[in-house]
């Protein structure tokens, strides 16, 4: 079962229908059975018995995730695969000691994949949709996937099937939310 | 939280206003009425009669108008948002943006330069689904504009229904065609729908019609009674 983690600033807000429905609908049409859960309602044994996590991005303006960190420390200990997207980026950076930095970014840009991930593949351009006002700075333990630093778009962990994006897949490539499905 | 919804009186934007009135309190509909008629982000044909859904939700209307050349149309649309955060307290803007990542990071930009909140309750939404839902939840939608092969003349006028749908989608497997006209293929009007105390009542329209470009300007409207 796919936990998919809205991360915006209440339960069904508003947000919900754009930055976790989008979502829910790629895994929903793999066949893949998944659960929705609101990030303040996640409980540990949801957690435990999920084989993947998506956490899923945020509206411009929300920066609740930011002061709230404290509810995210499982990730610490989380050995199965988990998408982190643009907000859930963040909120991964600062769990392993990553910096959140102010790093504005509004539409589609090349994003240049430096090494080859099962998540990404080889290294290539493709071309993501961006909606961040921050990113984040590499944490330890963690490997460049795309982009560079200072704009960093993807980062993986390196032990572990965890990653982050900081551009939308859900928007013209979904192809990556659907690898992430095969990850398991 | 106070939201201010882009308003043409098309299928999107008044959908995107329900689910808005769901969670939040919209306390008015921003509709820019475009001198262009090929206009980059405006939905242009009937859009001067949006004002009687408005009227029919009961949500009061800002209407700016603007020249609808490109780069103008935008500082425009950045006026009318700001005077709706200035004249009703607007924390946030909603659109029916469902593809376009133009129209979306336009609106986004101009969102975090006013400092609000941008919604987009119904991006990357299943247009077929999306179809489907418009018309269980009881929304009566027209097509007022079609501007793709192959749609015909009769495609002017219709009403938007489960026959109609399955056309949709059978166009988006042969031609791909967007079935919520998200690329610029059809254009709608809404004549009534949950959110609407009273109904819309066409009295007199004129159909315009030549290779596969087609529109039904409304003349004459009313509200009336549900």
């Amino acid at each position: 079962m796919i936990l998919i983690v809205d991360l915006c600033h209440k339960a069904e807000s508003l947000s919900k229908y754009e930055f976790v429905d989008p979502i829910a609908s790629i895994v929903r049409r793999t066949g893949s059975e998944f659960k929705v859960r609101h990030f303040s309602e996640l409980t540990a044994k949801e957690i435990e018995r999920s084989d993947g996590i998506v956490l899923c991005g945020t509206p411009l303006k929300d920066d609740l995730r930011a002061r709230r960190i404290e509810l995210f420390i499982w990730i610490r200990d989380f050995d199965r695969p988990l998408l982190a997207i643009c907000a859930g980026m963040q909120v991964v950076a600062a769990v392993f000691g990553g910096e959140i930095v102010p790093q504005p970014k509004i539409g589609l840009e090349r994003i240049e994949i430096l090494k080859e991930t099962d998540l990404l593949g080889p290294p290539g351009e493709i071309e993501g949709y961006h909606l961040h006002n921050f990113g984040v700075t590499l944490p330890s333990g963690f490997d460049l996937v795309a982009g560079r630093a200072g704009q960093i778009e993807a980062f993986k962990h390196s032990g572990r099937p965890i990653y982050g994006i900081i551009f939308h897949p859900e928007v013209r490539n979904k192809w990556i939310v659907e690898r992430f499905l095969d990850l398991g | 939280m106070f939201l201010g919804v882009l308003f043409s009186g098309g299928k999107d934007s008044v959908f995107a206003c329900r689910r808005a009135m769901e969670t939040d309190s919209v306390v008015c509909l921003i509709t820019v009425i475009s001198e262009n008629p090929d206009s980059y982000m405006f939905h242009t044909p009937n859009v001067r009669w949006a004002h009687l859904i408005a009227e029919a939700i009961g949500v009061p209307q800002l209407l700016w108008s603007t020249r609808g050349e490109e780069e103008a149309e935008l500082s425009d649309l950045r006026d009318a948002v700001a005077a709706a955060k200035k004249s009703y307290g607007i924390e946030g803007v909603v659109t029916g943006a469902i593809e376009s990542v133009y129209q979306a990071a336009r609106v986004q930009r101009i969102c975090r330069e006013l400092d609000l909140w941008c919604y987009n309750p119904l991006w990357q939404i299943d247009q077929v689904e999306y179809l489907r839902l418009l018309v269980e939840e009881g929304f009566e939608v027209i097509v007022t504009g079609v501007f793709a092969y192959p749609l015909d003349e009769s495609w002017v006028g219709a009403k938007i229904d489960d026959r109609l749908i399955r056309e949709l989608e059978s166009l988006q497997k042969r031609y791909g065609i967007n079935p919520s006209g998200e690329g610029g293929e059809l254009e709608t009007f809404v004549l009534d729908g949950p959110i609407l105390k009273k109904r819309i009542e066409i009295l007199r329209a004129s159909k315009t019609y030549e290779n596969y470009r087609g529109r039904l300007t409304i003349e004459e409207a009313r509200l009336v009674d549900k």
